[in-house]
C-alpha cells in the first residue's frame, strides 16, 4: 500500500444512486457507486459517453436540479456529510472545500462578466478579504496557471480568450479558495493535443504543490494514465473495475475494461463515440436489464450473468472488479499490444 | 467609444432622409384639398389661388419637397394652416407632452413587466408563472382605450380620486412636476403602460428561462454562490436585451397612442396628429410625422449604443 492511502480519506462515496425523474421513465444514471479517495490522491473515472461519470461528479457538489433528482447513499468530503447539508451549508461548501473544473469553460463561465470579476467574486464569497486583496490573489492565481500578461487577461471576457487560456481560467477559478478536493470533468477534451498535455502537466504540478485530492473524469485513457494514481471504470452508472494505474493497465479483469483498453490501440475514445471493438450500444438507463448491464455486449457472457446483481469482488489489495468470471478471464496482454 | 457613437449617428442620416421623403410623399399622395378647412365654402377662385401660392401648393412636388426639407434642417417646419402658428412650436410642445406620458408609461411597464417576467421565468411552469403570464397576455391583448374608459369609470367617476382628462387643472396645457399635474398623468400612463408591460414581461420571462437553463448557472452554483448572487448574474445577462426592448417600446409609444390621448384629452402628438389629419393641415401633419420619425431613429441609435456598452459580446465594429 502506498503511504497516501494510510492518510485520512478525502472522499467517501457509499452506495450512491442518482435517478432523474421527469422524463417518460426514470433515468437511473448512477447505480450503487462506492468510491474512496485519499488525501492527495488522483482518481480517474473513465468510461463511455453516458456511463454516469459527470453525474457522479456533480453529485459530490449536489449540483443536480433538486426537483427532478432522487439521490440516495452517502457522500462525505473531508469528513463532512454532503447529503445532510442544507442550502447555506452547501453554498459554503461548494467552491471552498470542493470545486469543479468544467469541461467546456466557454459555457461554464458567465459571458457578461470579465474572468477576473468572476474569480474575485468567488474569492470574496468564501474569504474575508477586500476587493483589492482578492484582485491581487486572482492575479497570483493567473500567474500560477501560467496565463501570460495576467493583469490584462483579468479584464478579458470569456469569449475573448483561446480555449487553452479559458481552461486555465477555469482551473484558476477552481483553485481560487484553496479547496481540498478538485473535481475535474474532462478538463482537456475540448483542447487540442499539445494544449491538453500542458494542462495535464499543470494539474499534476499544482496537485503535488497544493496537496489536493482530485477526481478526474475523462474519456481518454492516456490522460488518465498520465495524471491518476488510481482508475475507476464506469459502465451504465456502475463502477465495474477499480485499480491502481499499473495494475489496471497490465491486468484488467473486467471484459469491459479489456474492451476499453483494446479500443485504445485503435486511437483514443472521442467524445460521443461508441466502442468499435465491441458491438452493440450501452443500455438504456431508463430500462436497465437485470444482472450485469454489460452482458448483452460481453464476449464472455454466460446465462447466469443475466440474473441478479453482481457484487464487486476484490482481486488484490487495490484491485476490484464487478464480474462473475474474473477468475477465468485472463487479459491477453500481448494480443492486445499486437492489435 | 465616441467614434462608435459618431458612426452610428452618421449612419442614421440616410435613414432620416429616407424617412423625410416617405413622410412627405405619403402626406401629399393622400386625397383631399389641404385648403378646404381654412377656406370658406364660398371662397372665390381668386382667393383660393392666392392662398395656394401663399402656402406653396401651386409649385411642383419636388420643388415643394426641397423647399420644405431645406427649411426643416434649419428648424423651420412651416406654419400650421389651421392655427397659423409655427409647426415647430406646436410639434415640440406636443412631443414634450407625449414624451412625459410615454416615458412614465414605459417606466411603469418596465418595472412591472420585468417583475412579472423575472418571477415567471424563475418559477417556470408553476402557478406563479401561469398567473404572471396571464397578466402579461392580458396586457398585450386588452384594447387599451377600453381599459382607459374602465379606469376612468372606476377612479374618476366612481371614486373621484383622479381626474379623467387633460394635463392639468382647468385645462392647463403647461406641464409642471407637481402632484396636481401628476394626478392627471396617472390614468393615461397606467393605461398606456399595459402594452410595454406585456411585451417586456414576455421577453424577460423567455430570457430568464433561457439563461437559467445555461451551463454557467450550474457553474455559478458550483462556486458556492447563493440564489441572490445567481440572480444578480441573471439580471446582468438579461439587462441588455430587456433595456433594448424597453427603448423600442418607448419609441412606439412616442408616436403617441392616438386612442389613449384622445380618450384622456392629453395634448400630445397623437392628439395633434388626430386633429391635423381631420383638418388636412399638411404642414402640421408632415412636420409632426417627421419629428416623431427622427425621435424614433435617434432612440434606436441610443438603444444600440446602450446595448453595445452593456453586452461585452457585441463588438463595436
Ligand atoms: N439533469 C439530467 N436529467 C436527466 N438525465 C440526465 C441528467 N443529467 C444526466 N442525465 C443522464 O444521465 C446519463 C449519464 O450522463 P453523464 O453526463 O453522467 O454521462 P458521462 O459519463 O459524463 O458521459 P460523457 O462522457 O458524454 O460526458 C445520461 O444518459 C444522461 O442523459
Ligand atoms: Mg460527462
Amino acid at each position: 500500500m502506498s503511504p497516501a492511502s494510510s492518510a485520512t480519506s478525502a472522499v467517501t462515496i457509499e452506495n450512491l444512486r442518482v435517478t432523474f425523474a421527469g422524463g417518460a421513465a426514470p433515468v437511473r444514471a448512477v447505480n450503487n457507486v462506492s468510491l474512496r479517495v485519499t488525501r492527495g490522491e488522483t482518481v480517474a473515472l473513465i468510461g463511455e459517453s453516458g456511463s454516469g461519470k459527470s453525474v457522479t461528479l456533480r453529485s459530490l457538489l449536489r449540483l443536480h436540479p433538486a426537483k427532478k433528482t432522487q439521490m440516495s447513499g452517502q457522500i462525505e468530503v473531508g469528513g463532512r456529510d454532503v447529503m445532510a447539508m442544507n442550502a447555506s451549508e452547501l453554498a459554503a461548501f461548494r467552491g471552498r472545500v470542493a470545486s469543479m473544473i468544467f469541461q467546456e469553460p466557454l459555457l461554464a463561465l458567465d459571458p457578461v462578466y470579465s474572468v477576473g470579476d468572476q474569480i474575485i467574486e468567488s474569492i470574496q464569497r468564501h474569504m474575508k478579504v477586500s476587493r483589492s486583496e482578492a484582485h491581487a490573489r486572482a492575479l497570483k492565481l493567473f500567474e500560477q496557471v501560467r496565463i501570460p500578461s495576467p493583469e490584462r487577461r483579468l479584464a478579458a471576457y470569456p469569449h475573448e480568450m483561446s480555449g487553452g487560456m479559458r481552461q486555465r481560467v477555469m482551473i484558476a477559478l477552481a483553485l481560487a479558495c484553496e479547496p481540498e478536493l478538485l473535481l475535474a470533468d474532462e478538463p482537456t477534451t475540448a483542447l487540442d493535443a499539445t494544449v491538453q498535455i500542458q494542462i495535464l502537466l499543470l494539474l499534476r504540478e499544482l496537485q503535488s504543490r497544493l496537496g489536493l485530492s482530485i477526481i478526474f473524469v475523462t474519456h481518454d485513457i492516456g490522460a488518465a494514465v498520465e495524471v491518476a494514481d488510481r482508475i475507476a471504470v464506469m459502465y451504465a452508472g456502475e463502477i465495474v473495475e477499480e485499480a491502481d494505474v499499473r495494475t489496471l493497465m497490465r491486468a484488467p479483469r473486467h471484459p469491459y475494461t479489456q474492451a476499453l483498453l483494446q479500443s485504445r490501440a485503435h486511437g483514443s475514445l472521442a467524445k460521443g463515440t461508441r466502442l468499435a471493438t465491441i458491438g452493440g450500444a450501452p443500455p438504456d438507463l431508463a430500462n436497465l436489464p437485470p444482472g450485469c448491464a454489460f452482458a448483452p455486449r460481453c464476449v464472455h457472457v454466460e446465462p447466469a450473468c443475466r440474473e441478479g446483481s453482481i457484487a464487486i469482488a476484490a482481486l488484490g489489495p487495490t484491485h476490484q472488479a464487478r464480474c462473475r468470471r474474473t477468475h477465468e478471464i485472463v487479459w491477453q496482454h500481448t494480443a492486445a499490444a499486437k492489435a | 467609444m465616441i467614434l462608435f457613437i459618431l458612426r452610428r449617428l452618421l449612419l442614421a442620416i440616410p435613414i432620416m432622409i429616407g424617412v423625410a421623403i416617405v413622410c412627405f410623399s405619403l402626406v401629399h399622395l393622400a386625397p383631399g384639398d389641404p385648403l378646404v378647412s381654412v377656406l370658406p365654402p364660398d371662397a372665390s377662385a381668386d382667393l383660393q389661388k392666392q392662398l395656394r401660392t401663399l402656402y406653396g401648393f401651386d409649385r411642383s412636388l419636388p420643388e415643394q419637397f426641397f423647399g420644405w426639407i431645406s427649411r426643416a434642417v434649419t428648424g423651420d417646419l412651416g406654419t400650421s394652416i389651421a392655427s397659423s402658428r409655427s409647426v415647430t412650436t406646436e410639434v415640440m410642445k406636443a412631443v414634450k407632452n407625449t414624451l412625459i406620458l410615454a416615458a412614465f408609461a414605459t417606466l411603469i411597464g418596465f418595472f412591472f413587466g420585468s417583475l412579472f417576467g423575472f418571477v415567471a421565468g424563475y418559477f417556470r411552469d408553476t402557478l406563479v408563472d401561469k398567473a404572471a403570464s396571464f397578466i402579461s397576455v392580458m396586457g398585450v391583448s386588452v384594447p387599451h382605450y377600453w381599459l382607459g374608459m374602465v379606469l376612468v369609470i372606476i377612479f374618476s367617476a366612481q371614486l373621484g380620486w383622479l381626474p379623467a382628462t387633460g394635463m392639468g387643472a382647468g385645462g392647463s396645457a403647461a406641464w409642471e412636476w407637481d402632484w396636481a399635474h401628476m394626478k392627471h398623468l396617472m390614468l393615461p400612463a397606467i393605461t398606456m403602460s399595459v402594452i410595454p408591460m406585456g411585451i417586456i414581461s414576455r421577453t424577460v420571462r423567455a430570457l430568464v428561462a433561457d439563461i437559467l437553463a445555461q451551463e454557467f448557472v450550474v457553474g455559478l452554483r458550483a462556486k458556492g454562490l447563493r440564489d441572490f448572487d445567481v440572480f444578480r448574474h441573471v439580471v446582468k445577462n438579461v439587462a441588455p436585451t430587456a433595456l433594448a426592448v424597453m427603448g423600442l417600446q418607448l419609441g412606439y409609444l412616442l408616436g403617441g397612442s392616438i386612442l389613449i390621448e384622445t380618450v384622456f384629452a392629453w395634448p400630445g402628438t397623437g392628439f395633434l396628429l388626430n386633429s391635423a389629419i381631420f383638418q388636412r393641415d399638411l404642414p402640421l401633419l408632415q412636420g409632426t410625422i417627421l419629428v416623431l420619425a427622427i425621435f424614433f431613429v435617434l432612440l434606436n441609435v441610443l438603444v444600440d449604443i446602450l446595448q453595445t456598452t452593456l453586452d461585452p459580446r457585441i463588438t463595436r465594429g
